[in-house]
């Protein structure tokens, strides 16, 4: 005979055992290291909330601080590995083995704890697939979220920053998990209810707001004037032919750069209301002057941007807001959102190779893919037509039965041939090769799989990969658009030139782009305090971006 | 500073009739270019002094291109260079012929 109730009753263990450090559902701050030890386990499969951008950063730290003589063996589940006691957790071995997403600012650190056999690696994941394995078989025993506030029935208040913590709650609660909430301050009332309280167990009041990080704030000062250039090469040669009206703007100058162009460029070529019209996007202060022109519809956030509350609550037009007037983030649906509601996705990368791989990952640093591969995939269950994709199935396929031709989601890779410290975007072999059989792993971390890259931008033109037909073609319109690198200089010119004739690669003069134009008096903000006086004095920078 | 000096066959002369133009800055990462009109009309000649040392087979890619592609014939250029890139380079050399072009303001 069979008991049922396991689940359910290793729960009422911990509850009991959390309840003697609570009062109610209240854990007073000072009582969090004796409640953490009596609510976890040795083996505990834990979901400490952090992402790119929110971050549980006192359970995280209270998680650091335990003895790991009393609890080990934890096996991390979580979308970031960002701040440091998220990789103390595993050196004072705390916990053992991980599956995560995105690790940008401990990408040097967890290399070297990988190659130090510190840390069991899981998988890297992009969000979604994560979060559709927390219901699967990486659902958590207990989850570590934060709030903005929580009334003391453990009602909580997210705030702008709701990203991930729904997916969190609703995949460890429902399964007998314990959830446990850090927010800044306990109320009678919360502003609205994002999570309800009957899935929340315990709450623990911080004193002060859970730490988010400012990551898609680009200082229009520091764009480039190739950047200006391959913006308009992109918005030129791929926005306006395609139509791209539903996007996402993947992280970078380069995408700053076409979101400043819109206003000034675009509105030049008469593309209002006929691209960028609908995103899937965090609120980006460098849309602000697009958005403000009449150019944006709609935008649906992965989870907010610090200094864009006001802006975002005073254009709840374009905005989704709660009853509060706040916004509200999800990163689970925004993900959905950039994978089957998008025609295309643009992003840049640290290495191509000569297939159309790209990658983020150097030998010495894993910065985990985030929403990247997620975004920038071909959505094989998609049914629905549109302009862009069936135009973007039509060149990859043109002798196929229209009826019967899956449409393309334009996929594409955009960047100078040169990145930062002079390294070339454009490789032989990916560093993520090296990697992966250094670590022995079955799959090399690849951000974007050549299968689904469509086109690739840089300053010297653009590549469309759609209509490449052979193998050699392919990396020959590569090579065509590796500018002085050395993959770029390896081309073979003759070939090169008939891509060109053929329309494959198109330069910026095909395309009738004066470089003369490539010049910031293009950017219709050319600081972060032109952002600022573009919303109205709404957008509140953060500090380190005022430098007036 | 390393100095190189290229002379280059450039089959399509430089439109317009300011005598010179010039763009850039000398900044780090950076670079000014000077146009003037005064080589014979099918002949580019470009001097560089540039502060990255060791890097003349990538300028002569970058200026044979420009040659090429570009209408500058009639052209003596003289680059100031702060260790531009190949992209920027590139850039401001296209910006240059096209500047050369425009009517005087």
């Amino acid at each position: 005979m069979s008991d049922w109730g396991m689940q359910k009753a290793a729960l009422g263990e911990r509850l009991a055992a959390g309840r003697r450090h609570a009062k109610g559902k209240t854990v007073p701050l000072p009582n969090l290291p004796a409640f953490l030890k009596a609510v976890i386990r040795s083996g505990d499969r834990v979901c400490l909330e952090g992402d790119n951008q929110k971050q549980a950063d006192i359970l995280a730290s209270a998680l650091a601080n335990l003895d790991p003589a009393e609890v080990h063996d934890l096996h991390m589940v979580q979308s970031g590995v960002v701040l440091p006691a998220h990789l103390d957790i595993f050196e004072k071995g705390i916990a053992r083995r991980l599956d995560f997403s995105y690790s940008g600012p401990q990408a040097a650190r967890i290399a070297k704890m990988l190659f130090g056999r510190k840390i069991e690696l899981g998988a890297v994941h992009t969000y979604l697939e994560l979060f559709a394995r927390y219901f699967i078989d990486l659902t958590p025993n207990v989850a570590l979220i934060a709030a903005v506030s929580a009334d003391k029935d453990g009602n909580l208040y997210t705030g702008p920053n709701t990203e991930d913590t729904p997916t969190v709650v609703e995949a460890t609660s429902y399964k007998n998990g314990l959830v446990v909430a850090q927010v800044t301050e306990i109320v009678d009332k919360v502003p609205r209810v994002d999570i309800p309280g009957d899935l929340v167990h315990f709450v623990v009041e911080a004193g002060r707001p859970f730490y988010v990080e400012p990551l898609f704030t680009r200082d229009p000062a520091a764009i480039t004037e190739t950047q200006i250039l391959t913006a308009m090469l992109a918005i030129k040669g791929i926005y306006a032919p395609y139509g791209v009206r539903r996007l996402n703007h993947g992280i970078g100058f380069n995408t700053a750069a076409i979101e400043l162009l819109l206003p000034t460029y675009g509105e030049k070529l008469g593309l209002k209301g006929n691209i960028c019209t609908h995103f899937a996007l965090n609120p980006h202060p460098t849309l602000i002057p697009a958005i403000e022109n009449g150019w944006v519809d709609q935008i649906h956030c992965f989870g907010s941007e610090v200094g864009m509350e006001d802006y975002v609550a005073a254009r709840s037009d374009i905005f989704f807001t709660g009853p509060d007037g706040s916004l509200r983030s999800n990163r689970a649906f925004c993900q959905t959102a950039g994978l089957y509601a998008c025609d295309m996705f643009i992003g840049s990368t640290l290495q191509i190779d000569l297939e159309g791989h790209s990658s983020t990952v150097t030998t010495s640093r894993i910065a985990g893919f985030g929403g990247a591969p997620n975004m920038g995939s071909d959505p094989r269950g998609r049914r629905h037509p549109s302009e862009p994709w069936l135009k973007a199935g039509a060149e990859a396929a043109p002798d196929a039965p229209a009826a019967l031709r899956r449409g393309r989601k334009l996929v594409v890779q955009i960047g100078e041939t040169f990145g930062d410290r002079n390294a070339p975007l454009f490789v032989e072999r990916l560093d993520a090769l090296e990697l992966a059989r250094a670590l022995n792993l079955d799959l090399a971390p690849v951000m974007v799989y050549s299968d689904d890259v469509t086109h690739i931008v840089t300053e010297e033109g653009i590549a469309n990969l759609l209509m490449c037909r052979t193998k050699d073609e392919r990396e020959q319109a590569i090579r065509g658009v590796a500018g002085y690198t050395d993959i770029g200089r390896a081309r073979d010119p003759k070939l090169v030139e008939q891509l060109r004739q053929r329309g494959v690669i198109r330069r910026p003069e095909d395309l009738g782009i004066d470089p003369l134009d490539a010049d910031r008096r293009l950017l219709a903000a050319r600081s972060i305090k032109d952002l600022m006086l573009a919303s109205g004095g709404l957008y509140r920078p953060p500090s380190r971006f005022r430098n007036w | 500073m390393e100095k190189l000096s290229f002379r280059l066959s450039s089959p399509n002369s430089a439109g317009g009739t300011r005598t010179q133009a010039i763009v850039g800055v000398v900044a780090s990462g950076n670079l000014e270019v000077l146009l003037e009109r005064t080589s014979p009309a099918d002949v580019c000649t470009i001097e560089i002094a540039t502060a990255a040392h060791g890097f003349g087979l990538v300028w002569d890619a970058v200026v044979r291109d420009f040659a090429a592609r570009r209408s500058a014939g009639g052209l003596r250029i003289s680059i100031n260079d702060g260790g531009a890139r190949p992209d920027t380079v590139a850039l401001r050399l296209a910006q240059g012929v096209r500047k050369i072009e425009e009517p005087e303001r």
